[in-house]
Parts: C-alpha cells; sequence; structure tokens
C-alpha cells in the first residue's frame, strides 16, 4: 500500500447521506478480477443519468471528496474504495462512515476522515460556492485546512500509522506466527473443519 | 461484572492484544465467494503465500450464476470469475461447491445448513451478510477483500472491539407478521446507522419463540441496521437444529461442544453500551417504500410525507406520490429469494399463500431457492408443484434478483416486491423499483399485482 501522508487538491461535494457502494460502484462491474480499472465507473448510475456534479468542470481532477453521514453503507465490496482511488480521490470527508467501508479505506490506502456534522456541511458549502477550491489533508497533523480554515480530526492511531507508513498488515500479522501457533494448538477439537 | 455474550465469544478469539492495537483475532471458518476473492487470491500469489488453513476455509458460487440454463447461460466476465475461483480453490486446496454441487447454494444459507455455524465461533466473509450467521450464537461479520487476503494468509484479523448493544423484542407477534418485518421495524426504529460499530444482540421473548430460520433472517438484515455484526444466544433450538447436519458434532464431542455452548450467553448483569427495546404486539408486515431498509412503513399505512431532500429524492426514484395507500402500488415482478428470506420455512410460508391461487396477469413471479439443499427439500415437500402450477417460475439456487449481477434483473422501471434485504437505487437492475417484504407478503402481491396485506388473503 501506498503511504500516506499529505495530499492538496481539489474538494468536491457531494451533498448526500446514506451514499450506498451500490452507487459508488454497481455490481455489473464487480466481475473485474484485477484491483484496478473501476474508476471510470464510479457513480455509474448517477453519472450516467446527465449533470452529477462530480462531472462537472471545477471538479475534474478532485482529491478530496466531503459527502453526508454513513458513507458507504451497505455492500461490503472494496471495490468501492478502489474505484475512488482509481479515480483519483486520495481522501473521503463524512461525519460518519460504514463500519466495514471505513476498514475497507484503512486497508486500501484511501483516508477516511470523520468530522462533526457543522464542519462537514461548511465544507460542502466551501466547495459549492467555490468550484475547484483546494484543501490540504494532513494525515500527520490530523488536520483538513483550506483557506486559512483549520479543522483537526480524530482517527484511530494504529490505523494511522499503517497509512503513514504503507504498512503490509499481513506481513505484521505474519510476525505473531508464534502466538497463531500456540493458539491453534489449544482450540477445542469439536470445531469443525472441511476435509 | 458479567459478560456479554459478544465479550465472551470476542476474548475467547484473541490471539494477542497489543496496548493501544486492534485485538489480532482467530477465525474459525472463512467462507469464500467468487466475487469478492480473486484480488485476494491474486494478492496471496503475488507475494508467494498460501492459505494458511484451507481446512478452514469453504468457497461457493453464489452472485454470478444463473438460475436458469446453468453455468453456460452466464455471460463471459461472469465465467471468467468462476473459473478464476475453481483455479483458486483447487491450486490452493480450498473447498468449492460450485454450480451443479448439491451443496452449492448462497453463502450465508450453506454454511447453516451444513452445520459448519456453531456456537461460539468467529466466522467471516468478503460479504455484509454474513451477520446472518449469528443466529447461532457466534460472532459473524462481513470484511472486505483485503482483509479476505489477510484470513487467508494468516487465519487471523486486526479488529478492534465494538461496542455492545442489545434489542429486545418482547410479546407475541401478531398474526402474518413475521421475522422480516421484526428486522424491518427494529431499523424502521433505529435508522440504517444505527447500529454502526455496535455487535447487536437480538433479545427478548419474541426472538426466543422464533424458529432458526425466523433468527437468521433477524441477523441477515442487521447490516442494513449499520451493525456489523447481529446474534442470538443459542438455545435447545439451536442445538436441535444442529444435531445431526454434516460437520455437526457427534458423540462425546457433541456432549462437549454443548457443554461449551451453553456457558455462552450472555451474564444475567452483563451491560450494554446501548440498549432499544421494541413490542412486537405492535408490529404489522411491513414495506419498503424509498431507496433504503430504514424507510418503510405498514402495509396498512401510506407513502409518507417527505421530509427530508433524500425523502424526496427516494419517492422520485421510487415513481411514487405522498399519501398514496401502499396498497395501491402495482407491482410488475415478485422475487422470492435471497439470504434474507430463501430457506425451507420462507417458502412453505408463501407457498401457504398461493396454493390454489394464481399469479396476476400483468406479473412475473419467481423463486429462486437459497441453497442446492433448500431446492431439493422443497421439490420433496412439492412446494415446487404449488408454485409453478401458480404461475411462478421456480428457479435454481443463487443470488439472482437479489443484486443483479447475473442474467435475472429488473428493467428500468418495473417494480418489484421482494424478499431480499436491499432496496437501494439499481439494485435489482438499473433503473429498477424495490419495494422490501416478507415471503408471505411478497406471494399475496403477486396473486393480488399489487402490494396488499396477506392478513386480508386467508
Ligand atoms: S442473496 Fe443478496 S444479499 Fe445475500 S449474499 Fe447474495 S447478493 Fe448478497
Amino acid at each position: 500500500m501506498e503511504p500516506f501522508r499529505r495530499v492538496t487538491g481539489v474538494l468536491a461535494p457531494l451533498d448526500r447521506a446514506n451514499v450506498d457502494t451500490d452507487q459508488i460502484i454497481p455490481k455489473q462491474f464487480l466481475k473485474r478480477i484485477e484491483r484496478s480499472g473501476f474508476g471510470p465507473f464510479l457513480f455509474y448510475d448517477w453519472r450516467r443519468a446527465g449533470d452529477f456534479v462530480l462531472d462537472r468542470p471545477p471538479y475534474q481532477g478532485a482529491v478530496v471528496l466531503v459527502a453526508g453521514a454513513n458513507f458507504g453503507c451497505g455492500s461490503s465490496r472494496e471495490h468501492a474504495p478502489w474505484a475512488l482511488l482509481d479515480a483519483g480521490f486520495r481522501v473521503v470527508i463524512a461525519p460518519s462512515f460504514a463500519d466495514i467501508f471505513k476498514s475497507n479505506c484503512f486497508r486500501s490506502g484511501l483516508l477516511p476522515v470523520e468530522l462533526p456534522a457543522a464542519q462537514v456541511e461548511r465544507l460542502i458549502r466551501l466547495a459549492q460556492r467555490d468550484p475547484g477550491v483546494e484543501v490540504t489533508v494532513d494525515l500527520e497533523a490530523r488536520t483538513v485546512s483550506t483557506d486559512g480554515v483549520t479543522a483537526n480530526f480524530a482517527i484511530d492511531a494504529f490505523y494511522r500509522d499503517c497509512l503513514l507508513n504503507g504498512e503490509d498488515e499481513i506481513a505484521l500479522t505474519l510476525k505473531s506466527e508464534p502466538q497463531i501457533a500456540a493458539y491453534e494448538s489449544k482450540r477445542p477439537s469439536f470445531l469443525p473443519t472441511i476435509s | 461484572m458479567g459478560k456479554t455474550m459478544a465479550a465472551k465469544i470476542w476474548e475467547d478469539h484473541i490471539v494477542v492484544s497489543p496496548p493501544g492495537e486492534p485485538d489480532l483475532l482467530y477465525v474459525d471458518l472463512h467462507l469464500v465467494h467468487e466475487v469478492t476473492s480473486p484480488q485476494a487470491f491474486e494478492g496471496l500469489r503475488a507475494n508467494g503465500r498460501r492459505v494458511r488453513r484451507p481446512d478452514l476455509t469453504l468457497a461457493t458460487m453464489d452472485h454470478n450464476v444463473p438460475t436458469r440454463g446453468g453455468r453456460g447461460a452466464a455471460d463471459e466476465v461472469s465465467q471468467r470469475q468462476m473459473m478464476a475461483l475453481e483455479e483458486n480453490c483447487a491450486r490452493e486446496g480450498v473447498r468449492l461447491y460450485g454450480i451443479g454441487s448439491a451443496r452449492q447454494g448462497i453463502v450465508h444459507v450453506i454454511g447453516p445448513e451444513l452445520g459448519l455455524i456453531q456456537p461460539g465461533m468467529l466466522i467471516v466473509c468478503g460479504d455484509s451478510h454474513t451477520s446472518t450467521n449469528g443466529a447461532f450464537g457466534a460472532i459473524a461479520f462481513g470484511i472486505g477483500t483485503s482483509e479476505v487476503e489477510q484470513v487467508l494468509a494468516t487465519q487471523c484479523l486486526r479488529q478492534r472491539q465494538p461496542r455492545a448493544m442489545a434489542i429486545t423484542v418482547d410479546g407475541e407477534m401478531p398474526l402474518g407478521v413475521t421475522a422480516k418485518d421484526i428486522a424491518l421495524g427494529i431499523i424502521a426504529r433505529i435508522g440504517v446507522a444505527g447500529g454502526q460499530e455496535h455487535i447487536i444482540e437480538y433479545r427478548g421473548s419474541t426472538i426466543r419463540a422464533l424458529s432458526m430460520e425466523g433468527r437468521l433472517t433477524v441477523c441477515n438484515m442487521t447490516i442494513e441496521g449499520g451493525a456489523r455484526a447481529g446474534m442470538v444466544a443459542p438455545d435447545e433450538k439451536t442445538f436441535a437444529h444442529l444435531k445431526g447436519r454434516p460437520h455437526a458434532p457427534s458423540g462425546e464431542a457433541w456432549d462437549q461442544a454443548v457443554a461449551r455452548w451453553r456457558s455462552l450467553p450472555s451474564d444475567p448483569d452483563a451491560t450494554f453500551d446501548t440498549e432499544v427495546t421494541l413490542d412486537a404486539t405492535t408490529l404489522e408486515p411491513y414495506v419498503s417504500w424509498g431507496t433504503n431498509p430504514g424507510q418503510s412503513v405498514p402495509v396498512t399505512g401510506v407513502v409518507p410525507q417527505p421530509s427530508t431532500e433524500a425523502d424526496d429524492r427516494a419517492l422520485q426514484y421510487m415513481a411514487l406520490q405522498p399519501g398514496t395507500a401502499i396498497e395501491e402500488i402495482a407491482i410488475d415482478r415478485v422475487f422470492i429469494g435471497s439470504c434474507t428470506n430463501a430457506r425451507l420455512e420462507d417458502l412453505r410460508t408463501a407457498a401457504t399463500v398461493v396454493k390454489g391461487r394464481h399469479v396476476h396477469k400483468d406479473v412475473r413471479a419467481m423463486v429462486v431457492p437459497g441453497s442446492a439443499m433448500v431446492k431439493a427439500e422443497a421439490e420433496r415437500e412439492g412446494l415446487d408443484a404449488v408454485f409453478r402450477q401458480a404461475g411462478f417460475e421456480w428457479r435454481d439456487t443463487g443470488c439472482s434478483m437479489c443484486l443483479g449481477m447475473n442474467p435475472d434483473i429488473l428493467a428500468p422501471g418495473e417494480r418489484c416486491a421482494s424478499t431480499s434485504n436491499r432496496n437501494f437505487e439499481g439494485r435489482q437492475g438499473s433503473g429498477g423499483r424495490t419495494h422490501l417484504v416478507s415471503p408471505p407478503m411478497a406471494a399475496a402481491a403477486a396473486i393480488a399485482g399489487h402490494l396488499i396485506d396477506v392478513r386480508a388473503m386467508a
């Protein structure tokens, strides 16, 4: 995973709550067996309906998405953060994220930033009023700043470190091999196996 | 202080718990399907890693599979995805129940029916409805593809312990009300994000009175309320359901297992971070009117006045006017299927409504059993004949029109009464309109040609 420290780029507003992963990347595009190539299908149905906000010229090449609460609800498809990354986004800001989506973000290198609803609202208005406005998201400092205004965000310290270091989580887990083996030797024998 | 069932099971699975870090948990069973696994297997291979415990891993095909015409009916990209799963499983020695296998089916249906889901286990799958399996008193939750790769490689997963939520449902369910209505009633109450960062334990006399199938339905919909896992304490019903299944313990192992299972329920003095109570006697058959599962009302109600912009958008997408009686909404399609409502009991209750009647002339209706085993069992009971005679299509198993990733989809603008779990925009097909209902309500709608209170059809 690519390390994440700090990005500056265009802020795009998606003023909707409960954006589900079926909208982020519809099922007909889940048949690829690669991790890449999902970007063109991001928000496919909304884009196809015409005049979708992200397609307006000032938001082209946006790097930070700001959206309503419970972003990424529904299906566990990691194709959702992959599609956002593939389309150029590195950060999503929202008042809250669905649990699985958030976990998928940390593991795929997309930074989920939770800010209080009022601050998110302000960012959405800013991006609408001043299309093409840029923001800087600094993971080391845990700040989102634009226009001389800075907001601090809280984030799980462990996953922050993973993102900062571009950690290979599997390699990290494999360091616990002795403990894993010890655990395995004590599992009750009545547990099912497939053989 | 007493412990919750979730805390007991969680602690039992901790491999290491480094201070400040998430716990490293051991996974007892990893279920795999064709859509969320190819990149995980590819990642393994690219890093020269192998599947650590093929004996704790089971794969099936469900999302892509055609429910008519066998594998050949799938499009080329679907074929490629299914083939990738076959190759990956063969290479890694993972058991696969593919198309044609007598044990194939929707991943969340086959685990329980094979007896692979047992109390106290920790189960994961790259699929959000893995919560279904919590009905056995297990911790079961959906994971993303990176986590699938991690579990394949290490059989472990790093997680922070969620908070505990108790949802207590008491009282006798009125006639015509099903487990699906409990689930929709709960989500209407707590909202689609109400369970975020929690494990839900469903409790109370109504939950205890449910069959195992009913409990599976309630736990299945947990994710629609925003919680990753839902569970029900194991009891005699759980044990009886498990006994004799292919992977259930037997002999002395059974006695050991049951002794342990009895120790799992939450202690009487355990406390929960969040508590919700629901009076089952006030429940009615529910129908969703919008584009998320929290937007539902009793069938006797009307399409509500929009109170937010999101409501407006939902009404527009659904082409509905506020104030319209739910029972006046005409439908084009009926889908009885999915991991929510395609087990034997679901098909039986739907068949009771259908028997001796006929599908409305303007409706196309289909039944898609949750697994090959459910299908075979239903056919032994003659349920297929009941449905066919009434004009339903009787299909092979698969996810089918629950998500439209296979040939079964709604055409744009088509309106469907569906026993599945998600009414998101385009979920059943681009432009399709979904009304979530219980199996008897779906059956009744098929006959009437519009949404209708099944209680009026007795
Ligand atoms: S039936 Fe629907 S919800 Fe269940 S696993 Fe298949 S696609 Fe997912």
